[in-house]
Order: structure tokens, then sequence, then C-alpha cells
């Protein structure tokens, strides 16, 4: 029973979303207060993770569930990306008709299982988390039914979801089958050869992963996922699956088959100069801003795992600060999406910004800044986290990788700058609404403040997160 | 030293850029906010005079030093000065609020963003001369890019859109690079400290690389043939606070930096490739000029000019001698003076009448007298006339350059001829000839703010033309202590076979 103490939060969110669900359908019309006893229930969430004694260091479960740094950081981070979703996306639901009471318990569900899959240690407990999560996002993708692209990206995200899942899955047995345990640390110790059946396992596992954080080549589904879903669901799809993925990309890679590096390192690598340098160029022709912030978010995973492929520690930590800041940027970029309003209608392409600047100078300075800072100019927070990366990515002397890296940001530059200039440089059109509520306010400034004044203090995070060890 | 001067001057401007920011905005309020900038930055200008006064000139460490820890066990925030970049720092603060005195004719919208983001720069620019630390100089260098291509995006000309985007992602692409090259160093010796990195010094066989690396990055910023061609696009488009900025003080990071980077950390690879740089140099100076003769726009003209202008300057830096690098400095100084001052002619009579072709002018001479003697004095300036500041520097450069090779020396001292012909000549076409054009008729002589900022450019161009005493004095020691600190005397000897 001690052991159940320090799985409180978990335990808290699936109480959670059994009551809101029953609580919801026997009260009538609730959508709201569902929502908003979502938003505090995460709040609580997120208090109880942090109350949690960061001395220990346990694996619960017969040694399957693991609570660490690693996955106190991440699930901290989890949470407070959740709540700030939430916060920022409460009218947009609204005004689009999707706000049902199953839409924030789905969410809730999602994060569950996001949180499973941070500390699992284990194949089966992984890919049970993974299930969760995914289910949940399915639903999300296609929660505004009567929308035919929303509709089409749900079934698109399911279908090949479904496919990743069913390569993990043939990963996972194929580990099974040749380590003879599911157990990632007991992996490790019955591995000490290299088999072949082993690397097939180990790719098959890495290609589900990667489409998870739609790095190229398993990235097909993100963009029309991410512009056909409703925005709130495409902020939530732009953050928190990542987070969850990327923890489990360095368990996976730094416990059990640490030693085998060279087998996956030409891999990552692949991926990440794939993604960066694809990332990049697709995004040019793009229209459609939330499109665009998917081909975006494709590019910025391959900087991540550019990080996880120098097998150090220091890499792991880069790229955790990589995805925190990442984090922070789309949350902005978000927000700022969600002011595009004019008489109860979002506007998402790129020509709508057109001459912003001249009726909402603060929407245009906070885009201004986030735009800088995703494309990495010095002195915003974007560019700190790239640099972490590269410091990392140079210190194991992979040149390669970090020139192209950089040339990758280069190109990146142009499509950041041809919104810039669409706001800043054309001629206006309409107004937007300037009303906006609360929640959305006060996560546009928090996140623009931190990109902003991210150099005043860069210690702060890369303090806590190099205190992240794994084992 | 108790008072941190230089972080005062380079957080000044921010604090001048958020106080603007945060004054609610109304047109009665455009003026304040214009005194506002005009304050801040002369309070800055007579910071940075009394950092000279008191700066002792016959020290070679580098003074006012302040470090914090900044990125932890990694990166610290250092800035401190030399003679070298003192001057720099100077410049920067007295052609900054001359910058503010133009923007009442030249900006007609959005005065107040116009004038946040010419503070925000002169923050950058100020913290690119006093950084000692790779990382922080990188900061600066690089962040400089965000305000200047607003500046010339929205406040630009007609092909500004393409113009911003040029300089931006050139100098961009030439940067990262040097990103590589700070990092591998850091990995190298394990600090991105300038000073201790002057101590420790840097493997030879490291040197090429990373001395290619910082190239890339300062021949696009110099900029060196044959990647100048963003440079006339920018300042065509362009409003003129920007031509002027760009001209007298972003151009000379890239110098700074050769100075500053690639000599002090990397003396044999900077030797290993002299002739890359006596090529591309001669290439700059002898071209462009060429190229200059035939422009039809003043902008564009003076824009080419001061590629050949900056040919000198990376000729004088990699002549490795005292004199060469005392008189690439002095340019950069000289042709930060007389280029804001032409950009800011230029400025003078597009405001009149809206063309910046040579050939609608003509005959000015008549109608606008007074411009027609400060326009001259600028003139020979920039051609390098004994008396003027731009002389000092080329003979200077051309001295050192003769030290060591003849052939070149002579000819970049062709350059010189060029320079004459295409200053001269522009001149003539626009002051002289036959006052034939209506428009031009209607043009007004100066006006009390334009005979202010101009007549401030002229003193300083004719007082360094008699007395350079001051500012070579200024950088006397430090050029000395980096020639020999990596013992460039005996590598050139050893060179030259003595």
């Amino acid at each position: 029973m001690e052991n159940l103490q320090l799985i409180i939060p978990e335990l808290f969110i699936s109480i959670m979303i059994m009551f809101l669900l029953i609580f919801g359908v026997f009260k009538k019309n609730s959508s709201q207060l569902v929502y908003n006893l979502t938003t505090v229930s995460l709040v609580a969430a997120l208090a109880l993770i942090i109350n949690l004694d960061t001395q220990i260091q346990s694996s619960l479960f017969n040694n399957s569930y693991n609570i660490d740094s690693l996955a106190r950081f991440m699930k901290i981070l989890l949470i407070l990306s959740g709540i700030f979703v939430m916060l920022s996306s409460s009218k947009y639901i609204q005004i689009s008709k999707i706000s049902k009471i199953e839409y924030p318990i789905l969410i809730l569900c999602s994060i569950l299982g996001m949180m499973v899959m941070i500390s699992s240690n284990d194949l089966i407990v992984f890919y049970m988390g993974l299930e969760l999560q995914s289910l949940a996002l399915y639903v999300l993708a296609s929660f505004n039914r009567d929308n035919l692209l929303s509709t089409e990206s749900g079934l698109k995200y399911f279908v090949l979801s479904a496919l990743s899942s069913g390569l993990l899955l043939y990963g996972c047995s194929l580990i099974y089958g040749f380590s003879e345990t599911t157990n990632f640390n007991q992996i490790m110790i019955n591995t000490k050869e290299i088999e072949y059946g082993l690397t097939f396992g180990i790719v098959f596992i890495l290609v589900g992963l990667a489409f998870k954080i739609s790095a190229v080549p398993f990235h097909m589904w993100a963009p029309d996922v991410y512009q056909g879903s409703p925005t709130s669901v495409t902020v939530f799809f732009a953050l928190l699956p990542k987070i969850a993925a990327l923890t489990v990309f360095i368990r996976f890679l730094y416990i059990p088959f640490y030693e085998l590096g060279d087998q996956w390192q030409m891999i990552i690598i692949f991926l990440s100069i794939a993604s960066m340098v694809f990332g990049a160029v697709a995004a040019i022709g793009q229209k459609n801003l939330k499109r665009l912030i998917a081909y975006s978010s494709i590019s910025h995973m391959g900087y991540a795992l550019a990080g996880l492929s120098t097998g150090t520690m220091q890499g792991v930590q880069s790229s955790i600060t990589y995805i925190t800041i990442y984090l922070v940027m789309n949350l902005a970029f978000f927000s700022c999406l969600f002011m595009l309003k004019r008489n109860d209608e979002y506007y998402e392409n790129i020509d709508d910004l057109s001459g912003l600047s001249k009726n909402h100078p603060l929407l245009s300075l906070s885009l201004l800044v986030v735009l800088f800072s995703l494309a990495g100019i010095p002195p915003l927070a974007g560019f700190f986290a790239k640099f972490y990366i590269f410091v990392a990515v140079i210190n194991e002397k992979m040149y390669f990788l970090a020139i192209v890296g950089l040339l990758a940001t280069v190109i990146a530059a142009f499509y950041y700058l041809r919104i810039i200039k669409i706001i800043y440089f054309d001629p206006e059109k309409e107004k937007f609404e300037s009303k906006h509520n609360l929640g959305l306010k006060f996560t546009l400034v928090t996140s623009t403040f931190f990109i902003l004044a991210y150099f005043i203090y860069p210690s702060g995070i890369v303090d806590i997160i190099s205190e992240i060890n794994i084992n | 030293m108790n008072f941190p001067i230089l972080s005062s001057l380079i957080l000044l401007p921010t604090i001048g850029a958020l106080f603007i920011f945060f004054v609610r905005s109304s047109n009665s309020q455009y003026q304040s906010s214009k005194y506002v900038a005009l304050f801040i930055t002369l309070a800055n200008f007579f910071l940075s005079l009394y950092l000279w006064i008191v700066f002792d000139k016959s020290i070679v460490d580098f003074q006012f030093v302040e470090e914090r820890e900044w990125i932890s066990g990694f990166v610290n925030y250092k800035v401190g000065v030399d003679g070298i970049s003192i001057l720099f720092i100077l410049l920067t603060t007295f052609i900054t609020p001359i910058c503010v005195i133009t923007v009442n004719a030249t900006i007609k919208n959005r005065l107040k963003d116009f004038l946040i983001a010419i503070l925000i720069l002169e923050t950058f620019m100020i913290g690119v001369f006093c950084s000692l630390d790779l990382v922080v100089f990188y900061l600066f260098f690089e962040a400089g890019l965000i305000p200047m291509f607003l500046i010339i995006g929205i406040w630009g000309g007609e092909r500004r859109v393409y113009s911003a985007f040029k300089f931006f992602l050139y100098t961009l692409l030439g940067s990262v690079l040097m990103l590589v090259a700070i990092i591998s160093i850091y990995w190298i010796s394990g600090t991105t400290d300038v000073i201790k990195l002057y101590e420790l010094g840097i493997d030879a066989k490291y040197q090429n690389l990373l001395w290619l690396a910082f190239f890339s990055s300062f021949a696009v910023k110099t900029p060196m043939w044959p990647v100048h061609t963003w440079l006339p696009d920018a300042h065509v488009e362009a409003p003129t606070a920007g031509s002027v900025l760009l001209a007298a003080i972003l151009l000379k990071m890239a110098g700074y930096g050769f100075i500053r980077f690639s000599l002090g950390l990397f003396p044999d690879a900077s030797l290993y490739f002299v002739p890359l740089v006596y090529t591309l140099s001669l290439i700059a100076i002898i071209y462009t000029s060429l190229v200059a003769l035939m422009q039809e726009d003043m902008k564009k003209l003076i824009a080419y000019s001061s590629v050949a202008h900056m040919g000198f300057v990376t000729l004088g830096i990699f002549t490795m001698t005292q004199q060469g690098i005392e008189g690439s400095i002095f340019q950069m100084i000289s042709h930060g003076l007389v280029s804001a001052a032409l950009f800011l002619c230029v400025g003078v009579v597009y405001d009149r009448l809206h063309t910046r072709l040579i050939n609608r002018y003509g005959g000015l001479v008549s109608i606008m007298p007074r411009y027609a003697i400060v326009f001259m004095v600028f003139t020979l300036g920039a051609l390098g006339l004994p008396g003027t500041s731009g002389f000092i520097g080329e003979l200077l450069v051309l001295m050192g350059a003769f030290k060591k090779n003849i052939l070149v020396a002579t000819i970049a001292s062709l350059g010189v001829i060029l320079g004459a012909a295409y200053m001269l000549w522009l001149y003539k076409r626009i002051i002289f000839g036959k006052l034939i054009n209506e428009d031009v008729k209607k043009m007004v002589d100066l006006k009390r703010f334009e005979i202010v900022t101009l007549w401030l450019l002229v003193l300083p161009i004719i007082f360094f033309g008699f007395y350079p005493e001051p500012l070579i004095n200024s950088i006397e020691v430090s050029v000395a202590n980096i020639i020999d600190v990596n013992d460039l005397d005996k590598i050139n000897k050893l060179a030259l076979g003595e």
C-alpha cells in the first residue's frame, strides 16, 4: 500500500474521470461546469505531483512503473501544458459548438495515458499508456463531427496510428522473444549480444514512436490532422503527446538499449536530419497557419531528436530543455491563433494576418516574438533551445548533423519571416475582435514573457533539468 | 569598478524603448516619445564620452570588466572595453542620436515603433562591441537582425520586402557557421571567455576551419565581394536612419570581429588566409568602385562605395602591421561618419524630390548653397582628401600594405583614384550642371535640424583629419597588444624568411 502513495496523481485523475463522467451524465447542461472542474482537477493533480517527495527514486509494481526525476519533471510539464491548453481554448470550444461533457473527459483520459507512458518501465505498461492516450486522441481529432475535415482527420489519424501501433507491438514481441522479458532493466541485462531479431525489434518500436512525434518519414498524418482537427485539439496534439513520446524515446533508448547505441544512433540521426530539413522546406508553401505549424513542429522534433542521437546524458538534457521551450512557444503561437476571431468565426489562414500590426499592435508583437523565437533568433528562448542541442551535438563531434541542423534553421527562418512580413509589411484588413477571456490572455502573456525574458536567467531551467538522471 | 557603466550603456536604450512602449500612444505624444528617445540616446552618448575620458589609454588590459554568471557553468556574461572597442561604442552612441533627429522628416507612420526599434538596435550594437565572451557576442550580433529587418521592412521603399529578406537570410546564413565554431571552441578550450582564450591560444590544427567559420559570418556582414549583394538592396530600400545605422555601425561589427576574433584567436590561420583576404579585398576595391561609377541611384552608389571602403578595411587588418590595423580602425570610424553623412545628404534631397536618381538632379548649388557645402565636405571625406579623416585611414592602410606587398598596395592605390572619380562625378552631376528640372528649382535649402545633424558630422570628419591623435592614441596600445600577444610580428618575420 505504501507504493500507492507514489501514484496518487494518477489515481486522482482516474477517479476524477469516473466522477466527472457520472456527474456530466446525470446533471443536464453541465458541459461548461465539467470543463472547469477538469481544469481544477488538473491543477490539483499538479499540486499532488509537486507535493511528492523529490528524493524518492522508486520502481513500483514489480519494477514496471518508474517514479524518478525524469518522470516527475515530464509529468509536471505535461500537466502544466494541459492546464494552459484548457485555459486558452475554453472560449474556442464554446463558439465552435463542441462544448460537450465528453471533451474534457477525453482530454483527461489522454493525459492519464501519457502519464502512464512517461513512467512506464515495461513494454506492456508503455503500450497500455500509449493506447489509452491514442484512443482518446482519435475521438478528439474528429470531435467536430459535422465538419468534413475534422472527421477526415480523425479517421486518418486512427488508421495510420493503428498501423504504427501494430508495428510497435510487433517490435515489442520481437524484443520479448529475444530477451525473454518485457521489463526495460531486464532487457538490458539479457541482451548483451546483438541479434538481428533484436535490431528489428528496436527499429519497429522506433518507427512506432517516430510516428507519435511525427518525425519524417512517419509524419504524413500530422499536417492533415493538425489542419482538420478543431484548433483546441490541434494545440493539444502539438504539445502533450510530444512530451510523452519523447520521454518514452529517452527511456527506451537509454535504459534497455543504451549498450546497443551504434544500432540505433544512425536511425535517430537520419530521423533527425530528415525531419529538420523536410519540415523546413515543406512549410514554405503553406497557406494555412495550422498546417504550417504542423510542418514547423515536424522540424522542431528533428532538433529534439538530434539531442537524443548523441547518446549522452547532456544530449538528453538538451532535448528536454528543447521540448520545454518548444511547448511554451507553441502555446504562445496557438494563443495568438485563438485571438483571430471575428463575428464568432475563427481565422486560420496566413493571409488573414495581413496588416495585423496596424489594428492589433500587442497581438502582433507577441506573434513577432514567438515567430522569431521559433526561428531561433537570439536573444529569444528559441535560440537557447537550439543552442543547448548544438552544444551537445558538437561535443560528440557530430559536425555534419550540427551544420545541417543550422542550415535548416536558415530555411525555416524564411517561412517564419514570411508570416512576419504579412503581419507587419502588408496592407491591413478588417479588425478582429479585441475582447478575449482572461485565461487566453493569461496564457499568451505568460508564454510570451517567458520567451522574451528567458535570456535574463537562462540557468533556471537548465539547473532543474540537469538534475534529471535516468537509472 | 563599482558602477556597472558598460551594462548601463547597454541597458539604457532598452529602458528607453520600454518607456516609450508603455506610454499610451496618441498623436500628440508622438513628439514627446521622440524627445524621450533623443534624451536617452544623448545620455548614452555622454555616458560613453565619460567612459572614454576615464578610460586609461596606456593600459593593455580590458577595462571596466564586468562578469556575472549567466548560463551556469558554461557561459558568463562578460563585458569590457579596450582602446579599440571604446571607439566603436563612441561611434554608435554618436550616430544614434543623429538618427533620432532625422526621423522627423523621413518617418511618416508608426514613429513610436521606429524609435523603439532604433533604441533596441542601439542596445545590441553596443553589446557587440563590448562583449568579452563569444556566446554573448554572438547573441548581440544576431539579435541586431530583428530590429534591422523590421526597419527595412516596415519603413522601407518599394522593394523593401525583398531587401529585408535578403538582408536577414544572407546574414543569418553566414552566422550559423560561426555558432558551430563558437561551440567547437568551447569544447576544444573549455571556455568561451575571450580573455582566457587569448591566454590559452587555440591549437593550430583547428584554427583554419574555425577561422573559415568566423570568416563566413564576418565576410557577409562586412560585406566582402562576392557576398556583398545584399548591401546595395538593403541600403536603397531602408529609410534614411536605417541606411545610416547600417552603413555606420552594423558593417563595422564585422571589421571589429575580424580584429578581435579572427586575428586575436586564430593568428596562424589568419596568416594562412592572407592571400585569400587580399584577393577578395582588392576585387572589392577595384570591382565595386567600377560598379559604383555606373550607378544611377545615389544610395546604390554610396552603398557600393561602402563595399570598396570596407575592402580597404579588410586589407588593412590582414596586413597585420601596426599601421595597417590602426589604419583599418581609423578607416572604419571615418567611414562610419562619412557614409552616415552621405546617406543623410541623400535623405535630404530625397525628402524634397522623392527620387534618388542622379539625373533628376543637377545645379543644386544655385538653390541649395548650404547643402552644397556640407555635401562637398563629405564627398572629399569619402574620397580621402588630406585634411579629412578619410585620408588618414587610407594612408595608414596603404602604408601597412606597402610594408607587406607592393603589388597589393599598388592595386589598392588605384582604388583611391577610382574612389575620387565616382565621388567627384556624383558631386558634379548633382550639385553642378544646369538647373533644368522644374521640380528641382522649387527645392528649399537645409532646414535647421538638418543643418545641426550634418554639421555635427562635418566637425569630427575635419577635426580628426587634421588631428588624428586622440583616436590613434586610444587604439595604439591595444593594437600593439594584439600584434604582440599573438606574436604576429614573429610569425610575420618567419613568413618573410628573416
